[in-house]
C-alpha cells in the first residue's frame, strides 16, 4: 500500500524558507502571492494490507520520527 | 540506443566527442567496430578530461621533482614530506561545467571528489580551499550562481567536518558565461601508510564500496571537454548529486581498513566513474582486469553495462584487496552503512573484460585505453605583448582617499566574509588562520608544526601576458606562504582555459606554463599535482586564461607564525621591495579610470626570492609584528587590509618618490613586496639588516588608532573603510 | 572525571571533544559508538557537533533514536552531567531531554563565526567558573541554530533559571537571544556555540575551558 505523507509547519511557527520562497516568487514576476508556508512530502510503500492497521503504523512514524510535533503537522493519503 | 553488443558506427563515435582519426585507432587496435558500451568507454577514457589530450605534451615541462616529493602527478593527489614520518597529500580540481548548469550540486560535488582524491590515498582531509571566478556582478546570472556554489560548498564540507580555510574569488564579465569553480584540499597521513593505485598481482579480489551506482553523471567527462551553447541548460540530467552524509562515512570506513594490511591499490571513481577508475588501476599495475556489472550495486533497475560504466555516481571507491581479506573488510564497510561487493579480480590478460547478464559485453586491451590516448600537439600562437604603461600618462580622476574608498568596496577587493562564514572553517580544531589573511593555516594536529595554504592566480594578468601571468600566480602563492612565516614547498595547479582548438586559446596555455615553470624552478617549489580544465567557452567566448596556483608551506613551529594584522600602536611600518608604479592591468586601473589594458607588472623571480627570504628569516626571529604580501590593489590596498585585521589605523608618510605620481606610489602593482610592522625600536636594525643583504626597505610610516592618514590626505576613519568594505558582498546578495 | 564521547554516524565535532576533555582532565573519554546500548561507567556525556545522519530529515531527528540514546537518558535521569553541543544540542531537543526545537538559521545560511555570549546563570555545574552576566566569545558553525519554542515554555525557561547563555547579537534568530538551556534538574546542557573549540590562545581563545575545567571541579 501506498502512502503519502504531508509535513506542515504549525500556524505562528516562523518559516524563513516559506518567506524567502515568497519573495523570489515576487522577484520573478509573480504578484499576489501572500503566502508561503513549505514543507516535506514522502511517500512511503507499506506491505501492510489493512487500511486501519497501516494508518495506526503510519501515525506513529510520524510521531516518532518524520515530524517534530513541537513544530510540525503531519497530514496522511492513504491509497494509490 | 541501439542494442548494447551491436557494432557502432562512425556517427555514434563523433557524436560522443570522438573525430575521425581517434575512431581509425580504435578500429585498427581491435580489429573490429567496438561495440556500444565499448566505444562509450574509449570515448570517455579519450576526451580531453580523462586524456590530457591537448595539455599533455606540455605538462611534462613543468617540475615536478624535488627533495619534499614523495610522489608527483600521475596519482590520486600529490605527497610531499612535511617531516615527523608525515606527509602531506593534495591536490586542487575543477567543477566548472556541472557548477554552472547546477551550482549547489555542481560546487557540492566537486568538494566531495577532492576530498576522495586526498583520503584514497590514506590521508585525512584537513582543510579545503576554493578558487572561485564569476561574472561580472551585474549579469543576472551571478547572483544565483554565487549563491548556489557557495552553499554548495559550505554544504558538503561542513557536514564531512572539514574546515574550508581560505580561498578566493573573482568578478569579471570574461566569466559570464563559463564560471570556474576549483576546490582544493589538503590531507596528512603517516608516510608508511600512503595508498597507490596500481593494481598489482593475478586473482586479486576487485571491490566495490560506497554509494549504489545510479544513472546520473554519464557523459559528465566529455561534458567538461566540449563547449557549452545555449542549449546547455538541457545537460542537466549529467549533474551528479553528492551525499556528504556517506562521504563522510566514506571516509572513515576508508581509514579504518587502511589502518589494517588488506589494500593492494584503491582508486576514487571520479569522472568517468568505473570505466576511468579500473582502467587506470589496471594500466598502472600492468594487469587485466575481469568485472561481473551483475553485483555492482545499483539504485536503479534495468541498468545496462553502459550506463553502470559511465555512471558518476558520487561517493564510491574501487580496490584492490589482498585475497584473504574480504571478510575483514566487508564487516567495516558494513559497520559503517555502506554497500561492499567483490564485483571481479585481477587478471593477466591486460585487457578490460566486463560480464552482464552471462555475456560479455566489453573486452577490450587496457593499453590502447589509457597509455596510447591519443595526444595532440595543437597549433599556437603567442599572445600579442601589451605595452607598458608610463604612469605619468595616467592622469588621477579621485584623491587618494576617495580612490581608496572606492577600491576597498569593488567586486575584487571587497570582503569575502559573507562567503567564508557559510563554511566551517575552525571544525577539527587546528585552524590558527582563518580566511581573510595572506594563507589558511592548520596546526599538523598533535605537533608544533602548521600547514599554510594559499590559492591565487591574477587572470587579467595572464591575458595581458601569459608568461609573466604563470610566474606571477606561482610567485603569489610562494609570497602569501612566506607572509605566515610558512616555507614554500609545493604546487598544485588547476589549469582552466578555453578552447585549445584555437591557436590564441593555446598560446595562453603554453605561454601560462612557460611562466609557471620559470617560477616553480626559481623558487624551487615543484608541481606534483594538478588537473587542466578546456573548453570553458560559451558561444565562442573563452574565459580569461586562468591557471590557479594552489601553494603549501610549512611552519616548522606554529608560535612563530605571523599575521597581517597591525598589533600595536606606534610600531614602525616599512616596505620591503622595489617600488616602480606599475599601473598596467592594475585594480586602480580598472576600477579609478576604467581601463583594464597595459602590460602586467614584470616578475623577477630572483628578486622574489630575496626579497622572500629575508621576510620570512625575520618572521622566525620574531622580530616582525605584522606582515602582509602586495598584490591586488597595491600598497595602500595592503595597508588598509592590515589595519582592518588589527583594528588599527595607520600614518602613511607622503611618497618620497618624487618622480613618480601618487597613484603610481600608492597603487602600482609591483611584485616582490610585502608591507611589514616591527617595534619602533627594532626599525632601524631591520634596516640595515636589509641593506646588508640588498633588500630595499623604506620607512612608510607608522601604526596609529583608529584613522588611516595618508600623506597631507584628510584622515579617513578606519570604520568607514569597514563599512563599505564589508558591506559590498553582502548587499549583492541581499 | 570520566567521560564518554558519543558518535553518531557523522558527528564531526568527536575528536574535537575529546582533545578539549584530555586536555583539561588528562585521561582521554571513551569514544561511544551510537550502536552500542549502554556506557561505560562515567561521569559525564558529551553529545557532540555535526551532522548526524547528514542532518536529513531534521538535525538530531535520526540520532535521538540511536540505540545509545536510551543510556543516555538513564545517565541523565540519574542525575548526571550531560551536554550535547550543536549537533548534540539538537539531538537532545529531539530526545525531548530538552524542550523546544533548533530551526533553520532565519537568514537561511550557515554561519561560523566567533560570538559574544552572556552567561545568564552561573549557577550550574557546567558555568559555575564564568562570572554571572559577563560575556565570553565562543564560535558557532550551524546551519540550524534559531531556537524555538512556545511562548509559555520560554516564559518558563526564563523563570526557573534554564537559560544559560544568551547571544549579545542574535546570529541565528534565536527566540530571546537564546543560545544554549539547561533542563530543570540542572544536569543537561545544550548548547549550539562550541566551547571545545575555545581551550587555546591560538584557536578561538580561552572562554571554552572553564566549563570543561568546571565539569571536572564539579564531579570530583
Amino acid at each position: 500500500m501506498k502512502a503519502r505523507i504531508h509535513i506542515t509547519l504549525k500556524n505562528g511557527v516562523l518559516d524563513p524558507q516559506g518567506k524567502a520562497i515568497q519573495s523570489a516568487l515576487g522577484a520573478i514576476g509573480f504578484d499576489g502571492v501572500d503566502d508561503v508556508r513549505q514543507g516535506k512530502f514522502m511517500e512511503i510503500e507499506l506491505a501492510e494490507t489493512d487500511e486501519t492497521k497501516a494508518r495506526s503504523t503510519l501515525e506513529a512514524m510520524c510521531e516518532k520520527l518524520l515530524a517534530n510535533t513541537v513544530i510540525e503537522n503531519y497530514a496522511i493519503d492513504l491509497g494509490d | 540506443m541501439s542494442a548494447q553488443n551491436d557494432p557502432a558506427s562512425f556517427e555514434q563515435a563523433q557524436a560522443l566527442g570522438l573525430n575521425a582519426d581517434e575512431w581509425g585507432v580504435i578500429l585498427k587496435r581491435l580489429g573490429r567496430a567496438p561495440n556500444q558500451t565499448e566505444l562509450g568507454i574509449f570515448s570517455v577514457m579519450w576526451s580531453e578530461h580523462c586524456s590530457y589530450k591537448s595539455s599533455r605534451r606540455h605538462l611534462r615541462k613543468l617540475p615536478t621533482t624535488g627533495e619534499c616529493v614523495i610522489c608527483g602527478p600521475g596519482e590520486n593527489a600529490g605527497v610531499i614530506d612535511i617531516g615527523d614520518g608525515l606527509a602531506c597529500i593534495f591536490k586542487m580540481e575543477s567543477h566548472n561545467h556541472p557548477s554552472y548548469i547546477e551550482p549547489y550540486q555542481g560546487a557540492a560535488t566537486g568538494v566531495g571528489g577532492i576530498m576522495r582524491d586526498v583520503f584514497t590515498m590514506g590521508a585525512r582531509p584537513v582543510a579545503l580551499l576554493n578558487a572561485l571566478r564569476f561574472g561580472s556582478p551585474d549579469h543576472p546570472k551571478t547572483r544565483a550562481l554565487v549563491s548556489g556554489v557557495v552553499a554548495g560548498i559550505g554544504g558538503y564540507g561542513n557536514c564531512v567536518g572539514v574546515p574550508t580555510v581560505g580561498g578566493e574569488t573573482n568578478f569579471h564579465a570574461g566569466y559570464d558565461g563559463n564560471i570556474l569553480v576549483n576546490a582544493m584540499c589538503v590531507g596528512i597521513a603517516e608516510q608508511d601508510s600512503i595508498f597507490y593505485s596500481a593494481a598489482k598481482g593475478v586473482g586479486n579480489p576487485v571491490v566495490y564500496v560506497g554509494s549504489k551506482t545510479g544513472r546520473d553523471g554519464i557523459h559528465g567527462a566529455t561534458m567538461a571537454s566540449a563547449e557549452f551553447d545555449d542549449a546547455s541548460d538541457e545537460k542537466r540530467p549529467t549533474v551528479q548529486v553528492g551525499d556528504p552524509f556517506t562521504e563522510k562515512l566514506l571516509l572513515e570506513a576508508c581509514l579504518e581498513l587502511m589502518a589494517k594490511d588488506a589494500i593492494i591499490a584503491i582508486q576514487d571513481m571520479g569522472a568517468a566513474g568505473l570505466t576511468s577508475s579500473s582502467i587506470e588501476m589496471a594500466d598502472k599495475g600492468g594487469v587485466g582486469i575481469d568485472l561481473n556489472l551483475d553485483l555492482v550495486p545499483q539504485r536503479e533497475q534495468n541498468m545496462t553495462a553502459y550506463e553502470m560504466m559511465l555512471s558518476e555516481s558520487q561517493e564510491r571507491m574501487l580496490m584492490v584487496l589482498k585475497p584473504g581479506h574480504e571478510d575483514e573488510s566487508r564487516a567495516i564497510f558494513e559497520k559503517w552503512g555502506l554497500d561492499f561487493s567483490v564485483i571481479g579480480q585481477t587478471t593477466d590478460t591486460n585487457r578490460l573484460v566486463l560480464h552482464h547478464e552471462q555475456a560479455i559485453v566489453c573486452d577490450i586491451p587496457i593499453g590502447p585505453l589509457a597509455d596510447d590516448a591519443p595526444k595532440y600537439d595543437r597549433p599556437w600562437v603567442p599572445a600579442a605583448k601589451q605595452e607598458a604603461i608610463d604612469p605619468s600618462t595616467i592622469n588621477a580622476p579621485l584623491s587618494t582617499g576617495d580612490a581608496l574608498l572606492k577600491i576597498m568596496a569593488s567586486p575584487d577587493m571587497a570582503s569575502r566574509r559573507w562567503i567564508w562564514e557559510q563554511y566551517d572553517h575552525t571544525v577539527m580544531a587546528d585552524t590558527i588562520q582563518l580566511p581573510g589573511g595572506d594563507a589558511g593555516v592548520v596546526r599538523v594536529h598533535g605537533t608544533k608544526k602548521g600547514l599554510a595554504i594559499s590559492t591565487d592566480v591574477t587572470p587579467r594578468y595572464c591575458e595581458a601576458d601569459p608568461v609573466e601571468g604563470g610566474k606571477q600566480a606561482v610567485a603569489e602563492t610562494w609570497r602569501n606562504l612566506t607572509a605566515t612565516g610558512a616555507t614554500p614547498i609545493a604546487i598544485t595547479d588547476c589549469l582552466n582555459f578555453g578552447n585549445p582548438e584555437r591557436e590564441d586559446i593555446m598560446g595562453q596555455f603554453v605561454g601560462c606554463i612557460q611562466g609557471m615553470k620559470a617560477a616553480c624552478e626559481a623558487l624551487d617549489y615543484p608541481v606534483v599535482s594538478g588537473n587542466v580544465s578546456l573548453y570553458n567557452e560559451t558561444n565562442g567566448q573563452a574565459i580569461l586564461p586562468t591557471p590557479a596556483i594552489g601553494g603549501i608551506g610549512l611552519i616548522d613551529d606554529t608560535a612563530l607564525m605571523a599575521t597581517l594584522a597591525f598589533k600595536n600602536v606606534g610600531d614602525t611600518i616599512l616596505l620591503v621591495g622595489e617600488t616602480e608604479g606599475h599601473l598596467g592591468q592594475s585594480i586602480y586601473l580598472r576600477e579609478i579610470c576604467d581601463r583594464e589594458d597595459g602590460a602586467p607588472p614584470p616578475v623577477d623571480l630572483a628578486t622574489e626570492r630575496r626579497n622572500g627570504d629575508f621576510v620570512r628569516t625575520l618572521i622566525i626571529e620574531r622580530t616582525i609584528n605584522a606582515a602582509h604580501d602586495l598584490s591586488d590593489g597595491g600598497l595602500l590596498v595592503a595597508i588598509t587590509e592590515m589595519a582592518l585585521a588589527g583594528g588599527f589605523g595607520a600614518e602613511i608618510q607622503p611618497s618620497t618618490m618624487n618622480d613618480l605620481p601618487d597613484h603610481a606610489y600608492y597603487y602600482g602593482e609591483d611584485q616582490a613586496r610585502y608591507v611589514i610592522t616591527v617595534s619602533s625600536d627594532n626599525a632601524d636594525s631591520v634596516i640595515e639588516k636589509a641593506k646588508g643583504t640588498g633588500v630595499p626597505i623604506t620607512k612608510i610610516g607608522m601604526v596609529q588608532k583608529n584613522h588611516l592618514t595618508i600623506g597631507d590626505q584628510a584622515p579617513i576613519l578606519l570604520d568607514d573603510i569597514r563599512a563599505s568594505h564589508e558591506s559590498w558582498l553582502p548587499q549583492m546578495m541581499a | 572525571m570520566k567521560t564518554a564521547v558519543v558518535v553518531f554516524p557523522a558527528s564531526n565535532c568527536d575528536r574535537d571533544a575529546a582533545v578539549a576533555v584530555e586536555k583539561v582532565t588528562g585521561a582521554k573519554p571513551a569514544m561511544v559508538w551510537h550502536g552500542d546500548r549502554d556506557l561505560p561507567e562515567v561521569d559525564l556525556v558529551i553529545l557532540p557537533g555535526g551532522f548526524s545522519y547528514g542532518d536529513y530529515l531534521r538535525s538530531g531527528a535520526m540520532a535521538s533514536l540511536s540505540p545509545i540514546m536510551e543510556a543516555v537518558k538513564r545517565h541523565a535521569g540519574r542525575g548526571k552531567p550531560t551536554i550535547g553541543i550543536c549537533n548534540g544540542f539538537q539531538v537532545l531537543t529531539e530526545a525531548a531531554l530538552l524542550p523546544g526545537v533548533l530551526m533553520r538559521n532565519a537568514n537561511l545560511l550557515f554561519v561560523c563565526k566567533s560570538v559574544p555570549l552572556i552567561v545568564e546563570n552561573n549557577n550550574t555545574k557546567f558555568t559555575h567558573n564564568y562570572s554571572q552576566g559577563g560575556t565570553i566569545s565562543l564560535p558557532v558553525a550551524h546551519h540550524d541554530g534559531n531556537y524555538f519554542a512556545d511562548d509559555d515554555t520560554l516564559d518558563r525557561l526564563e523563570d526557573e533559571g534554564q537559560v544559560v547563555f544568551r547571544y549579545a547579537d542574535n546570529p541565528n534568530g534565536s527566540a530571546r537571544d537564546i543560545a544554549g538551556i539547561i533542563n530543570k534538574g540542572g544536569n543537561v546542557l545544550g548548547m549550539m556555540p562550541h566551547p571545545e573549540r575555545a581551550i587555546e590562545p591560538q584557536l578561538g581563545g580561552l572562554d571554552g575551558l572553564p566549563m570543561f575545567e568546571g565539569l571536572l571541579e564539579a564531579v570530583n
